[in-house]
């Protein structure tokens, strides 16, 4: 036991002592909430757009006036002809443009071109149905307000559950613990370990009395309570910064948080069982880990709009349902009832994985 | 004539002076012992003769060339071998020559004689497409040494060339530099093994950062009333104040 | 200078012998390319959605009809009660829940109106909200086909330019490239080279004539080369799964790449400069490609960012590469088009360099 506690300090000498790294460590979840939380948007704002107007009356100038005037465009410039329009587009100076036809007041069904910038495509769908909208809605249009018939409704009303402001924070924070445990946990390790197998120290511990085990345990401890360290932080940011409500309970998020750890610390050590230099072992986890992590748990792209075998595949990704279990505890505020098929899965694949590499670092030693 | 002649040469890392106004020539052919604890300055001194470090102060030239001013000079006229095994592992034998003849100078067709000579002298024409990562260790620091001399230079420095190398595969490796030293490529090596300063033919014990002693084996012998050079080390040594 | 032939062998030897290394640079780019267009998408389809009927209300088949048509939603769970039908949303089975309450169809006939409950699940904001608009707007058209009322917007005429079916793969592949070479240019070579600080080879390259300068060109070029020719397969790829071919010319996207390569190296030259473990290295990088990747426009668009990060986004070479891809593969925008982009990506070149150099002047 005193020899495993005098490893395991070792352990963290050998990681605190690189300042740069710890602190990169314990920057990035800041950094990375800052920038989901105010940078990261797909909202549309002040979108540069030109208008054609080959009218020029009153009603075409109020049109343009009402377009600038709305949060989502701004006037970059008039063009003079279909060819301006095009080398604005070209030279992405503006992302749509109006276009007017002549004698548009008086015509007997004018119709307004509308061209937009479609190498984006959502932000093209969401910009034409804006100055579709607004266009339509012009009073200098609608002059005699079609006011709705005396026919019967149906009314639509929404609720938005959990998060009736639609805040991105409330899908992400919880994709960015996944993603820092990861980062943590798993190449930290991955890359720790090889390191020591490149410069030899590793056949001095292989050698040593203490068993694999203990010698995996004491590597995996100082990486456990940076993580833990890293939860504690996005989390106090996130409720203080972000408001975003923290409505389950917070010992369940660090039970689960210990447990997608422990997950994480495994794959870390099956790759430093299959890499044999520090560079392969960051790519392996980079390329089969973090990516993976970004993609398919639902953090920044819509999981139901995937082809199904990604969807599938996505069942494998540990990531998915600590993610999953930390929204329906965080913001959802369910209990430990609701979470548990994610808790068997995540307890299941941390046994399998600690099994298997396990086996595998035995098999190095013999 | 002298290859090295260094005058006081010193340096300092801050408050903390690591090399203490040391002086000493070395002749041409001359194997040199640099001897001293870990800790007591022997790297330090060794990179600023290499051209690695600048000195705090003092004189040094090597192969006739100023430690302050004309190091590529140096560079081009001395051969190095690192305590740390430096050859590339991930290169076969004949790669290795191929690379480092190339870097100093040597033509494709200087090279692939050179190669054959030398794999002949290491007997080690079988290893030619061997990955140097997988020779014995022995084998890999004495290719190592052939290929630091392979452009003939004035002096090679080697820094620990036989740590952790059996005593049979130690006496080969000295017989490559008693072959090395005959065709007049001195000698300047640093080394943990007692045994192996008696080979030199002059030796100088660092401690603390200065020279403390500097003679032939047998007359350093004499002086410390020793029977061997460890004795000679051990009394010296004590008298270090700085820690390892 | 003779000797950079020498050490270029060596480099490219070493590259092509390290099999996970070489697996990692031509594998990596052909399953990038295949899967992340794919999972890359913003594009919502197949929501799922819960309906309860509380009412009976005759049209409401048609209703439900209408809306999986539209090709967003699945249905996943009929419920008898509102109860009932918010567990489903709870157990994460739907993410949205369309009700229509009890005397329904009476209000409908008294008062002229009447409403239909749609509550979304929106702890990802974007999902619920657009869900539910798209819903929204089905049941507007409804009334429309219902005859209840008029249509809105006659007489605009809307056409999409240069991705004129609005297909989502065509606006990220070409911005994946980017992010791939950024990745294999840049940082691979950055790792290279503090590996052999790692393992004191370097030491042995210190104490020879070769001038630092051709030792660094002989790591940086193979990568470039290897850059460029994964360039080209990438481009290959995207017209073998996805027909997209640059409506620009090639030249100028080979000429930009260069110079962007130039540029990233020399930035992994100032990190390689400053680490002295292949850790410390990789951290470095990593920190900078998730801000630069996330600041890029690769995946949201920067004009919606707020003004500061914008600002932010100026001082981010792969934001210019990422928009002139994009510009020359869809748009087909020309040298002169792309002139200011250029030039500052041949200032981050100029810039980085020198840092690096200045770097490595130090800490030798």
């Amino acid at each position: 036991m005193k020899q495993f506690l005098s490893f395991v300090r070792k352990e963290f000498y050998h990681i605190f002592r690189d300042v740069r790294t710890m602190m990169i460590l314990l920057v990035m979840p800041v950094i990375l909430i800052i920038l989901f939380g105010f940078a990261i948007t797909t909202e549309v704002t002040s979108v540069p757009f030109t208008v054609f107007d080959q009218s020029r009356d009153d009603v075409t100038e109020k049109i343009t006036e009402q377009l600038n005037a709305s949060e989502y465009f701004d006037l970059y410039d008039t063009a003079g002809s279909y060819e301006e329009i095009r080398l604005l587009f070209r030279k992405e100076k503006i992302k749509i443009a109006i276009i007017y036809p002549p004698q548009f007041a008086s015509a007997y069904e004018p119709v307004i071109q509308i061209l937009v910038d479609a190498t984006d495509p959502n932000q093209a769908t969401s910009l034409t149905q804006y100055a579709t909208t607004i266009i339509s809605s012009s009073p200098a249009i609608r002059v005699e307000a079609t006011s709705l018939s005396r026919n019967p409704v149906l009314l639509p009303v929404t609720y938005l559950l959990y998060n009736p402001l639609m805040k991105g924070a409330y899908n992400f924070v919880p994709g960015v613990m996944g993603l820092i445990l990861m980062l943590i946990c798993a190449l930290m390790t991955s890359v720790g370990i090889v390191r020591e197998k490149e410069t030899g120290t590793m056949e001095v511990l292989l050698v040593s009395p203490l068993k694999p085990i203990y010698i995996i345990l004491a590597k995996g401890a100082p990486y456990l309570l940076l993580s833990m360290v890293n939860i504690a932080s996005i989390l106090l940011l996130s409720y203080y910064v972000l408001d975003v409500p923290i409505e389950g309970s917070v010992t369940l998020l660090f039970m689960l948080s210990i447990i997608y750890s422990i997950v994480s610390l495994s794959l870390g050590l099956l790759i430093s069982t299959v890499a044999d230099s520090q560079q392969s072992a960051m790519l392996i986890s980079g390329m089969a880990l973090m990516l993976p992590v970004m993609l398919l748990s639902d953090m920044l792209f819509p999981m139901e709009s995937m082809p199904y075998i990604l969807q599938l595949l996505s069942n494998i990704i540990p990531a998915k349902w600590y993610i999953m279990a930390v929204k329906d505890v965080m913001i959802k505020g369910l209990g430990t009832v609701a979470i548990m098929k994610e808790l068997i899965i995540l307890t299941v694949m941390a046994i399998v994985l600690i099994a298997i590499s396990l086996k595998r670092f035995k098999i190095r030693l013999e | 004539m002298k290859v090295i002649e260094v005058e006081k040469l010193t340096k300092q890392f801050g408050d903390f002076i690591a090399v203490d106004h040391i002086s000493f020539d070395v002749d041409q052919g001359e194997i040199f012992g640099f001897l001293g604890a870990n800790g007591a300055g022997k790297t330090t001194a060794m990179r600023m003769l290499c051209g690695l470090s600048i000195p705090t102060s003092g004189k040094a030239r090597v192969a006739g060339y100023d430690v302050y001013k004309q190091t590529e000079q140096i560079k081009k006229n001395i051969g190095y071998m690192s305590q740390k095994f430096s050859l590339y592992g991930d290169l076969k034998v004949w790669e290795n020559i191929r690379l480092f003849g190339g870097i100093y100078g040597l033509t494709d067709k200087e090279i692939a004689a050179k190669t054959d000579e030398l794999l002949h002298i290491l007997d080690m024409e079988n290893e030619r497409n061997t990955m140097v990562d997988s020779l014995p260790l022995g084998w890999k620091q004495k290719l190592s040494f052939s290929v630091a001399i392979i452009h003939e230079p004035k002096v090679v420095f080697l820094d620990e060339p036989t740590g952790g190398v059996d005593p049979v595969t130690r006496r080969q490796f000295w017989e490559l530099i008693y072959q090395a030293a005959q065709r007049g490529i001195t000698i300047f090596v640093t080394t943990h093994y007692m045994d192996e300063a008696e080979y030199c033919n002059r030796v100088s014990i660092m401690v603390d950062g200065k020279i403390e002693a500097l003679d032939k084996p047998s007359v350093l012998k004499a002086d410390y009333h020793a029977e061997n050079m460890n004795q000679v080390f051990q009394a010296l040594a004590r008298k270090a104040t700085r820690e390892e | 200078m003779r000797t950079i032939k020498y050490l270029l062998e060596k480099e490219f030897k070493q590259i092509f012998r390290d099999k996970i290394i070489f697996g990692v640079i031509f594998i990596v780019p052909v399953f990038q390319l295949s899967i992340l267009p794919f999972a890359a998408n913003f594009e919502l389809k197949n929501i799922s959605i819960g309906i309860v009927d509380e009412d009976h209300f005759e049209y409401s088949q048609q209703l439900t009809e209408k809306i999986l048509s539209s090709g967003y939603f699945h249905l996943k769970d009929v419920s008898s009660s509102y109860e009932e039908g918010m567990k489903a949303i709870e157990s994460n089975t739907t993410d949205i829940l369309i009700e229509i309450p009890n005397h329904f169809e009476r209000d409908l006939g008294k008062e002229g109106k009447a409403e239909i409950l749609i509550a979304a699940n929106a702890v990802n904001g974007t999902k619920g909200g657009l869900g539910s608009a798209y819903i929204s707007s089905i049941i507007q058209s409804f009334n429309e086909e219902l005859g209840y009322s008029e249509p809105l917007a006659e007489g605009i005429v809307t056409t999409n330019l240069f991705n004129p079916h609005l297909d989502y793969k065509h606006y990220m592949v070409p911005g994946i490239m980017v992010f791939l070479l950024t990745i294999i240019g840049g940082f691979l070579a950055a790792l290279n080279i503090v590996s052999e600080k790692e393992k004191g080879t370097i030491e042995q390259i210190n104490v020879s004539p070769v001038p630092k300068s051709a030792f660094l060109l002989a790591k940086l070029i193979p990568f470039w080369v290897i850059s460029l020719l994964l360039l080209t397969i990438s481009m290959f790829i995207a017209w073998l799964l996805y027909g997209l071919i640059p409506v620009g010319s090639f030249w100028i996207i080979y000429v930009f790449a260069f110079v962007y390569l130039i540029a990233f190296t020399g930035f992994g030259l100032l990190i390689s400069a400053v680490s002295s473990t292949q850790q410390q290295a990789m951290f470095s990088a990593f920190f900078f490609i998730i801000i630069f990747a996330l600041m890029s426009g690769l995946f949201t668009p920067i004009n919606s960012m707020p003004d500061w990060a914008q600002t932010i986004t100026l001082f981010n070479p792969v934001r210019y590469f990422v928009e002139v891809m994009r510009m020359i593969y869809l748009k087909g925008s020309t040298f002169s088009d792309i002139a200011g982009q250029f030039g500052v990506i041949c200032l981050f070149a100029v810039v980085f360099n020198t840092l690096a150099v200045v770097g490595y002047r130090k800490s030798s």
